[in-house]
């Protein structure tokens, strides 16, 4: 029963394809579309930390801090993106995001 | 050896169902503890593997400021979420297979085929412990990276708020210096009402 990096591979490629599936489906609700993004920037983490600690190579672990910091950001700015919408329409359907008219 | 088996597979299932419903969840309020719940788990995984200061920043920084955000926008927008759900079954086959084909892919990429890293073991670093060891490298060899990171926070803080700043009309603020101009000739009158004429 040796956990080796090929288990925490399969384990990101399960919440990869679990978060690329939540785009998938939930194509209507952004809020579901960030979260499933956070979802894959975790998968990605962990494979980041996985090889840096598999192969005994501490960048990796400094990218994933890096990786960390983008995805926070990237949440500050897309939920206030989502509020300026839901307040210009009354709704966060992005399918008619399209007709914002300028 | 066994325990950390067991601590592995208990964690990596706890992480794919609940990251399973977060994607699934009928009301988002749920979605987002499910997502905490993703994040801690992931922590645990990391705690696992030793790298104890990434797992604590990914509780602080995940569960204490981004989930906490998505709690605060998704309990204060109101929205009707049941109907952003319908046509959900419409897209689950195609959904799945597609997750399916991707998984598969994925697994057969990272697993099957480098056999070699595959099975390699973790090496771990005893002299300092991780915390100390990240220190050394990210404030020497990435020093710039780790500044540029603190921009991109600045320019994502200015940002969001810039976005997020309305000025509304119609509404009142209390100026103390136009209160302190005020002349009392010029705003009040005196008026001599008899009895029972008043109004």
């Amino acid at each position: 029963m040796e956990i080796t990096l090929g288990h925490y591979l399969t384990l990101a490629a399960i919440v990869f394809t679990i978060g690329v599936f939540g785009i998938f489906m939930n194509r209507k609700n952004i809020i579901i579309i960030l979260m499933s993004i956070e979802l894959i920037l975790l998968a990605v983490n962990i494979n980041f930390v996985a090889f840096s600690v598999y192969l005994g190579n501490l960048v990796g672990q400094v990218f994933a801090l890096f990786v960390l910091t983008v995805a926070a950001a990237e949440a500050a700015i897309g939920l206030a993106i989502l509020v300026i919408y839901f307040r210009n329409r009354g709704t966060i359907a992005v399918e008619e995001v399209n007709v914002m008219k300028g | 050896m066994l325990l950390t088996a067991i601590a592995f597979y208990l964690f990596a299932a706890v992480l794919t169902i609940s990251s399973l419903l977060v994607v699934a969840a009928r009301n988002p309020v749920h979605a987002v503890l499910f997502l905490i719940l993703a994040f801690f788990n992931a922590a645990g995984l990391f705690v696992l593997l030793g790298a104890e200061f990434l797992a604590m920043i990914l509780v602080v920084v995940y569960v204490g400021a981004v989930a906490v955000l998505f709690l605060f926008v998704v309990m204060m927008l109101d929205i009707d979420f049941a109907d952003l759900k319908r046509g959900w079954g419409e897209y689950l086959p195609l959904g799945s297979l597609l997750a399916l084909l991707l998984i598969a892919e994925l697994v057969f990429a990272a697993v099957v085929k480098p056999t070699a890293m595959a099975g390699k073991m973790p090496v771990t670093n005893t002299i300092l412990s991780n915390t100390e060891a990240i220190g050394r490298v990210l404030y020497t060899d990435y020093i710039f990276y780790f500044q540029t990171a603190g921009l991109v926070l600045l320019v994502a803080m200015i940002g969001a708020i810039v976005l997020t700043l309305r000025s509304r009309p119609g509404v009142r603020k209390q100026s103390i210096a136009l209160q302190n101009a005020r002349d009392p000739a010029a705003t009040m009158a005196v008026l001599d009402v008899k009895p029972g004429q008043g109004a």
